[in-house]
C-alpha cells in the first residue's frame, strides 16, 4: 500500500509537531557514538530530504539552514559546511517533489540517491578545497545506505498519517 | 464592491520565491564558511549554539559510555590482579629514579642558577576526561569535559601518561576541543633525543606523523624518539611526541621522508592532562641582534656595550 497521488489511499494531514519531533530525533541519532562507524547514514539529511519532498510548505531551506548550523557545531566542522549542503538538498528535493511522488518507492529512492550523494560530495569538496584530509571512501557509502533507508523511512515517517484499514461506514473520513 | 483590493488573497501568500531564498541561504552559508575558516571570528556564535547542543550530545553519548563502564566492571578479577601486580612492578622499577627526582630537580635548579640560565618551567595542569570524538571525518579532534568554567584557554597542550596528545583549539563553556597531533597539518616542534637535531613534525591524517625539513643525509634512524623542543611557546621541552618507524631517502629530493607514530595513545579514549599555558617568551630581539631567545638578547646587549666602548 504505497500512498502516492496515483494510489487510492488517502493520508491524514500531517501534524507539525511530528515533523519537528522527527527532525530533532534525526539530530539525536546523528549524535550517537555509532556515527563513527563507517557508512553510518546522515539521518538529518535523510529526514530533511523526506519532509522537503512531502511537506515543502512546512519544511524547507530555513529548517535546512538551522539544522545545518546545529550539525556544524556538534561535529566540530567549519560553520556553513552542513548549512550549504542541506540548503541545496532542501531546494532540489522541494523542486523535485511534484514529480517524485508519482513513482513507486524503489524508483523514488533511485531518484533521491543523486541528491543525497550530492549533499555528501559538496561537503567533501568544500573541505578538501581548503586543505582538509581525505576522509576515505567509506564516507561515500553513507548516501547509498541513506538511499536504501528511503523505503523504511517513508513507512515510519508516514505512520501517524495512515488511516485505519477497516473503516467505520458511519464515519467515512 | 466596496473597494477593489489589488493584493492577492492571503491564502496565496507564499513568501519570497524559492530561488531568492536559495540565493539568500547559500550566500549566508558561504559567508559563514569563509569567515569561520579565515578569520575565526565566529567563536561566540559557535559557543552559544554549543551551549544548546552540548547537553543533548552528552546524553546521546551515555549508552556507549554505559557499555564501556559495564565492560570495565565485569572485567575479570584475575585480569585486575595481574594488572595490579604489573603496575606495582613498574612502580618499583621506576622508584630509584623517582625518589631521586626531587633531589635532582633541586640540584638542577641550583646549577642553573649558578650558570645564570633561566629557570626551568614546571609543568602543571588539570586532568580532563575525553567525552567523545568529534564527528567531523575531515579532521582528528576530541572533546574533553573541562572548558571555560575550569579556566581552559585555546592553545594549551594536552598529554597522556606516555606523551603529547594534542592541543586545545576551541573552548566552550563546559567542554573544550582538542586537535590531536595526528590531525593533518597540526605541527609540533620537536628535537631528536639521540642527535639533538631540531625539526617540526606534522600530522598526516592517517594516524601517522611526518618529520619534515630534514636533509636527505640527516642523522635519523628508525627507532629514534622525538621530544618537544619547546621552541614554540606552547609545549614545554622534553615531552615525548613520536617514534620514527620508516625512513625513505630518495636522492631526487633534498629532504628525506621520515614517518613516525605517536608515542601517546592519541586515538584512545581515557583521561588526559591539559597543561597550563606556558609563561610568555621574552620579547623577540630586534632583527640585527642574532638568532633569538635569551642568548640573543644578551649578545645584543654585549654588542651594544662594545660599540659604546669603541666610540668612546
Amino acid at each position: 500500500m504505497q500512498p502516492t497521488f496515483s494510489s487510492s489511499r488517502i493520508l491524514l494531514p500531517v501534524r507539525p509537531w511530528f515533523i519537528f519531533f522527527s527532525l530533532i530525533a534525526a539530530v539525536a541519532l546523528n549524535f550517537l557514538p555509532t556515527a563513527h562507524w563507517p557508512g553510518m547514514p546522515d539521518w538529518v539529511a535523510l529526514v530533511l530530504c523526506f519532509w522537503s519532498v512531502r511537506e515543502f510548505r512546512r519544511v524547507g531551506m530555513g529548517w535546512a539552514f538551522i539544522l545545518g548550523l546545529l550539525m556544524d557545531v556538534a561535529d566540530g566542522s567549519v560553520l556553513g559546511q552542513h548549512c550549504f549542503a542541506y540548503v541545496l538538498l532542501a531546494y532540489v528535493s522541494t523542486s523535485l517533489s511534484r514529480r517524485l511522488l508519482w513513482f513507486p518507492l524503489a524508483q523514488q529512492a533511485l531518484q533521491v540517491m543523486p541528491l543525497l550523494f550530492g549533499a555528501q560530495l559538496i561537503q567533501a569538496l568544500m573541505r578538501l578545497a581548503v586543505g582538509a584530509e581525505f576522509p576515505g571512501w567509506s564516507y561515500f557509502i553513507a548516501p547509498l545506505i541513506e538511499t536504501l533507508l528511503w523505503i523504511p523511512a517513508t513507512f515510519v515517517l508516514l505512520l501517524p498519517q495512515y488511516r485505519p484499514v477497516e473503516q467505520d461506514p458511519d464515519r467515512p473520513i | 464592491m466596496a473597494g477593489i483590493d489589488h493584493a492577492p488573497p492571503p491564502f496565496f501568500k507564499r513568501g519570497p520565491a524559492p530561488l531568492a531564498l536559495l540565493t539568500f541561504y547559500v550566500a549566508i552559508s558561504l559567508a559563514l564558511f569563509v569567515v569561520d575558516l579565515r578569520f575565526r571570528s565566529l567563536d561566540l556564535l559557535r559557543q552559544s549554539i554549543a551551549l544548546l547542543v552540548d547537553p543533548v550530545q552528552r546524553v546521546a553519548q551515555t549508552p556507549g559510555s554505559l557499555v564501556d563502564y559495564a565492560a570495565n566492571y565485569l572485567q575479570g578479577m584475575r585480569e585486575l590482579q595481574h594488572e595490579n601486580s604489573e603496575l606495582k612492578h613498574a612502580q618499583l622499577n621506576t622508584a630509584p629514579n623517582l625518589q631521586r627526582l626531587l633531589q635532582l630537580e633541586a640540584e638542577n635548579e641550583r646549577l642553573r642558577k649558578l650558570l645564570a640560565v633561566k629557570e626551568r618551567e614546571k609543568a602543571n595542569g588539570q586532568v580532563a576526561q575525553i567525552l567523545y570524538t568529534a564527528r567531523d571525518p575531515f579532521s582528528r579532534k576530541v572533546i574533553v569535559d573541562k572548558g571555560q568554567q575550569s579556566g581552559i584557554v585555546a592553545g594549551q597542550p594536552a598529554i597522556d601518561e606516555a606523551g603529547v596528545v594534542g592541543q586545545v583549539t576551541r573552548v566552550f563553556p563546559f567542554s573544550a576541543e582538542i586537535t590531536l597531533i595526528t590531525d593533518k597539518d597540526q605541527a609540533v616542534p620537536v628535537q631528536i633525543v639521540r642527535s639533538g637535531h631540531r625539526s617540526v613534525v606534522f600530522g598526516l591524517g592517517n594516524g601517522q606523523l611526518e618529520l619534515r625539513y630534514m636533509p636527505a643525509n640527516a642523522d635519523v634512524q628508525v627507532g629514534d624518539i622525538l621530544v618537544t623542543s619547546g621552541l614554540d611557546s606552547v609545549y614545554l621541552p622534553g615531552f615525548p611526541v613520536a617514534k620514527v618507524v620508516n625512513i625513505e631517502r630518495d636522492s631526487a629530493y633534498s629532504f628525506a621522508r621520515i614517518f613516525c607514530v605517536p608515542v601517546a595513545g592519541v586515538e584512545n579514549f581515557g583521561e588526559i592532562m591539559v597543561l597550563d599555558p606556558r609563561q610568555p617568551l621574552p620579547p623577540a630581539p630586534p632583527e640585527s641582534a642574532g638568532r633569538g631567545g635569551d642568548i640573543g638578547d644578551k649578545a645584543a646587549l654585549r654588542q651594544k656595550k662594545k660599540r659604546a666602548a669603541k666610540s668612546n
